[in-house]
């Protein structure tokens, strides 16, 4: 006969068993319902050379994060992390142009359209379409873009260009127009991790 | 007992399951500076006026700087104001790195070659870490070329050394106004007589107050605490202005030495007597060595 005790001790085994497969499924699902991507080096470089002195800078400490099931795409960075050809120029645009210590960061708020067509667990090069909300020294301005989304092993690497005019965020300054293009290009290639 | 058991199994069943259901919204979320924001231009040149300020030229760039003192205004009408005269001191600065800096230079008074090096030790920064102030290591040679008078002595090539050891502390308060003091001492390898010493300890002072984005007021002042009999402590009141590539730095000082014992220890002029010159410094900047993270764009 078996005893009252061991009843207990197969259903306390029975509940172990399905409370971790319950884990594990949730777990497995996950990925396919949402996930999100990040990286906090991604890449931002922008061009706004106007004369014959280069004005472009990187910044390589690009914090972004997107999720798969949404589209939902974010960009941040510190003003202050863009690298120019020479420190005097850095000094100049946190200082004179972007008011760095008032507005520290720029960032970027928005969705990838068509996140449907791409198929994470397939590598490829898929065409994007990122719509949202860029805000640069405390200017908000719509912005739409395409761009591409790579996958390579599972990572997807986000690539873009697009240009927005410097005045429209309220930068103001002495060589906009002149030795400062009125548009600046910008270029974004962001790898994710996982 | 085994409907308390199914009870757990629905409970946890449910937990992930309304885990999963809920959205992800990153824009609720906060973007995190990843890394400390270094404070910059706490003041606009790599000099306060005379003397060193917390400031180094970039890594990989060049700093051709022209530095004139005209003669005493004192002098009035003939020498058009001291306008006539000139001393001047060509130099080339460079950065070694983001924190550490060379420069050479060449003054006409005293035919004085000079070399310097400063290091940033403590740089005032905002985010992971807070330090409200910096602070750098300043330190210079001076070596003058100019003939002595012939006397029974003839003198060794180290004897017409002297050194000078800087700390600077420096703190950008705003982006209004910065502050500095330099301890200073200045050691001459051989001084006129026996009673002489051969070490000056000196504090300087400097200001930075903004005017408009690219105009900024500076003063500068060194009290010493022992001194060279008949010299005094030098004042600087000055304008800097930035643009693009250059800083202008023009100004009004006792001082006509360039470099900073000279400046510091044998100012000669007097502001009570009216003993000013007026002078100004000229700095362009090249890039040498781009940063690495430059290199490889494409365009």
């Amino acid at each position: 006969m078996i005893s009252i005790r061991s009843i207990k001790k197969i259903t306390a085994a029975l509940v172990l068993v399905l409370v971790v497969c319950n884990m594990q499924i949730a777990n497995a699902q996950t990925p396919s319902v949402q996930k999100v991507y990040a990286t906090k080096t991604g890449q931002i470089f922008f061009n706004a050379t106007g004369g014959a002195v280069a004005i472009a800078a990187v910044n390589n400490q690009v914090d972004s994060k997107f999720v798969d099931a949404t589209g939902q795409i974010i960009f941040g960075v510190l003003v202050k992390g863009f690298k120019f050809e020479n420190q005097l120029m850095e000094d100049h645009f946190n200082e004179n142009y972007m008011e760095s210590t008032q507005f520290p960061k720029a960032d970027f708020k928005g969705y990838i359209k068509n996140i449907k067509e791409v198929n994470f667990t397939k590598d490829g090069t898929y065409p994007i379409t990122i719509e949202g909300s860029l805000t640069i020294h405390g200017t908000a301005q719509k912005v739409s873009t395409n761009g591409t989304l790579q996958v390579a092993e599972g990572k997807p690497t986000i690539t873009g260009e697009f240009s927005i005019k410097i005045k429209d965020y309220g930068i103001k300054g002495l060589y906009i127009g002149e030795k400062i293009a009125n548009e600046a290009k910008i270029k974004v290639n962001c790898k994710y991790q996982n | 007992m085994f409907l308390r058991s199914l009870h757990l199994v629905l409970f946890t069943l449910l937990v992930t399951l309304s885990a999963r259901a809920q959205n992800v919204d990153l824009f609720s979320e906060k973007t995190n500076a990843t890394n400390s924001d270094f404070t910059t231009g706490t003041f606009k040149a790599t000099r306060i006026i005379n003397g060193q300020s917390i400031e180094n030229v970039g890594a990989g760039v060049l700093d051709f700087r022209i530095l004139h003192r005209f003669g005493p205004i004192s002098d009035g009408g003939y020498n058009f104001f001291g306008l006539d005269q000139a001393t001047m001191r060509i130099g080339l600065d460079y950065g070694l790195t983001d924190r550490l800096m060379i420069g050479i230079g060449r003054s006409t008074y005293q035919k004085q070659y000079d070399g310097f090096l400063k290091y940033k030790i403590i740089r005032q920064q905002q985010g992971q870490r807070n330090i409200p102030f910096s602070l750098s290591y300043a330190s210079s040679f001076v070596y003058k070329s100019l003939h002595d008078a012939i006397t029974t002595y003839t003198p060794y090539v180290s004897d017409k050394f002297s050194f000078s050891h800087q700390l600077l502390l420096a703190s950008k308060v705003n982006d209004y106004f910065s502050l500095q003091l330099s301890p200073t001492l200045i050691h001459y390898n051989m001084v006129d007589t026996k009673t002489t010493p051969n070490d000056f300890y000196s504090l300087g002072v400097g200001f930075r107050q903004r005017v408009s984005k690219r105009v900024n007021i500076t003063t500068e002042y060194y009290h010493r605490f022992n001194s060279l009999e008949g010299y005094k402590d030098p004042l600087s009141v000055g304008v800097d202005i930035e643009t693009g590539g250059h800083v202008f730095q023009l100004h009004v000082s006792n001082s006509t030495g360039m470099t900073d014992r000279t400046f510091i220890n044998e100012t000669s002029g007097s502001w009570a007597k009216g003993d000013l010159r007026f002078g100004f410094n000229i700095s362009r900047v090249f890039t040498v060595r781009k940063p690495k993270e430059l290199r490889n764009i494409k365009w």
